[in-house]
């Protein structure tokens, strides 16, 4: 009788013991979780201080001008009277400029160098174009005003004038600096950008897919056309988002060769202007506290807006994108 | 004439009887390494012909190299003929895209195009090959998926994402993309493997029912297998062509001894 007392209060002790061991929370997985989630919570942070000061800085100019601000032209510190149309308008239409021009030849090049191209070559042009993407914004500057600017003053613009004049974009005075300059600079400066990054996604397309086409008698046009592109445009997508924000931000390279000029918005790729970087770069030397130091932050306000924007709009893209490709019933890769 | 009548005309004068394929003295190799030595091989016409072996012997690159696939490996080359209807794929001037377009090939893993509906999926080989559109496209798409004993299963949902379906109608999704071109032979590199039994059977009696019309090759782990649907059976062993004979008379008296301990599971 005792004995099988014993006994049951030992079983029940080990019962006891084996539940504490599964029900025991180990220290690892939770100390991690607060640590990751902390730094989340450092970079919503970041952003979200990063929009209040520019926010709460902006808002005499705010208060005094509202929506004018976006759709008034003159931004003049002697009359305290200031806006930033020109200098949106030049934001979107130099980028506008760098990718349509920056995309396909990026694309171009990197399927050449994944598809085409010897392998020695290969790895001595990827390595030059990563080169070219670590050159400092101030050196694209220069070139772009030193040699550019007076080459299109000279040859290029009166060349475009002459031959392709009857478009409303290439009309006006050339000037060297300007939209075109400014467009120019910024597609060098991404296109090392957009053909690295879709080198490297085109580079991970499985053997399988460029395998069933090959099977087929495609030819290596129709591989890239249907296995390389269909898997990597995701990606592609990816490259041209980042390539897109570095030109809306780029600041020092445009501001040497745009003019700073906050001229009526026009068509014309001659005319010298402002994007909201360079306004920023420009002013910010001589701003005095009040309006003219508030109206440099709300057009850093805009610019932010802007770049909140298009990444909302990529990222839907992108997700558009990619629930297409994982098809109604989603799931499986 | 265009694309689709030149086919058409060479199509009569290689289809009734089928096509042959013959390997002679076949040497293959990934870089520094070589993978296959002096193959001799013949393959009838309108007949399955199953290559076995343990893993690494040689048998895929054997098959990749009757579609001219090996060579698109970065360091992979191959010396040798293989000669079907009477021209060797490996001779001067042949494009190797015309040679796949006529030796069609299903993989081990099922390889649909991701972003493409079913339907697209069987129409890209005609629509990049024949220039093919319209009904005539359609026809073909649906004589292939019927050839490929998927029509059924699909016919309602011909423009849904093919990777909504399962692994067996992926597989013959990929037979039925191989069909559509009307190739003379079709390689198959372990189309079972990834496979469950239910789908393998139904590929298997697919086989033996393509052998009416095409010529095959089948890689395969699975002896059993190759003694189900093979009418000749081939065994290598690291990169050697060991044994080739009726598969019957290979399973039951092989010659070599190596043949003897690998099909009674001796090693492999």
């Amino acid at each position: 009788m005792s004995q099988e007392r014993v006994s049951l209060s030992k079983a029940r002790q080990q019962w006891v013991g084996w539940q504490r061991m599964l029900r025991v929370q180990r220290p690892g997985d939770l100390f991690f979780r607060g640590i990751t989630l902390l730094f989340v919570l450092i970079v919503l942070g970041l952003v979200a201080g990063t929009a209040w000061i520019l926010i709460s800085n902006s808002l005499p100019t705010i208060r005094r001008f509202g929506f004018s601000f976006l759709t008034n032209k003159a931004f003049d510190p002697v009359h305290d009277v200031y806006g930033v149309l020109p200098a949106i308008f030049g934001t979107l239409m130099t980028s506008a400029f760098a990718l349509i021009f920056a995309v396909p030849l990026g694309l171009g090049a990197s399927i050449f160098l994944v598809d085409f191209c010897p392998r020695p070559l290969r790895l001595i042009l990827a390595f030059l174009i990563d080169l070219l993407a670590a050159i400092p914004s101030v050196i694209y500057g220069l070139w772009g005003f030193l040699v550019l600017a007076p080459w299109l003053h000279n040859a290029g613009e009166p060349w475009l004038q002459q031959h392709l004049g009857f478009l409303p974009l290439f009309t006006g005075q050339p000037e060297g600096v300007g939209y075109l300059g400014a467009g120019i600079v910024l597609t060098m400066m991404i296109l090392p950008l957009i053909i690295s990054v879709s080198r490297e996604v085109m580079l991970v397309t499985p053997i399988a897919q460029r395998e069933a086409l090959l099977a087929l008698g495609a030819t290596r046009w129709e591989v890239i056309r249907h296995a390389v592109l269909p898997f990597a445009r995701v990606g592609i997508l990816g490259g041209v988002i980042l390539a897109l924000g570095r030109a809306l931000g780029e600041t020092m390279a445009v501001t040497m060769i745009i003019g700073n000029q906050a001229n009526e918005p026009s068509l014309s790729l001659f005319t010298p202007g402002y994007t909201l970087a360079s306004v920023i770069a420009n002013q910010f030397g001589e701003a005095t506290p009040g309006l003219f130091l508030s109206a440099i932050i709300e057009a850093g306000l805009i610019l932010f807006i802007i770049t909140l924007i298009t990444n909302i709009l990529a990222r839907w893209l992108i997700a558009s994108l990619q629930r297409q490709a994982q098809g109604s019933r989603g799931g499986r890769p | 004439m265009d694309q689709a009548t030149v086919e058409q005309t060479n199509r009569s004068v290689l289809r009734p009887m089928g096509m042959s394929l013959s390997i002679e003295q076949l040497n293959a190799w990934y870089g520094r390494k070589q993978a296959l030595f002096d193959i001799n091989l013949t393959v009838p016409p309108l007949s399955v012909t199953a290559l076995i072996g343990p893993s690494g012997c040689g048998k895929s690159t054997l098959v990749r190299c009757l579609n001219r696939l090996h060579e698109t490996i970065p360091g992979a080359r191959v010396e040798g003929r293989v000669i079907a209807n009477g021209l060797d794929i490996y001779g001067r001037g042949i494009r190797p895209m015309n040679v796949r377009r006529h030796i069609g090939m299903v993989f081990q893993q099922p390889n649909p195009l991701p972003t493409r509906s079913i339907f697209e999926n069987v129409a890209i080989g005609p629509r990049l090959n024949l220039g093919l559109r319209g009904s005539r496209l359609k026809e073909l798409v649906e004589r292939s998926l019927q050839q490929a004993a998927l029509w059924e299963e699909v016919k309602d949902r011909l423009h849904s994402p093919a990777i909504s379906l399962s692994g067996g109608q992926q597989q013959r999704l990929c037979i039925a993309r191989a069909l559509a071109l009307e190739p003379e032979v079709l390689l198959m590199d372990e189309p079972c493997s990834a496979l469950d039994p239910i789908s393998t059977l139904q590929v298997e009696e697919l086989i033996t029912y393509l052998k009416r019309q095409y010529t095959i090759v089948v890689v395969t782990h699975n002896m059993q297998q190759a003694a189900r649907i093979a009418d000749r059976t081939a065994f290598f062993l690291q990169g050697h062509l060991v044994e080739e004979g009726e598969t019957q008379q290979l399973f039951t008296h092989p010659r070599k001894k190596e043949t003897e301990d690998y099909i009674s599971g001796r090693f492999g």
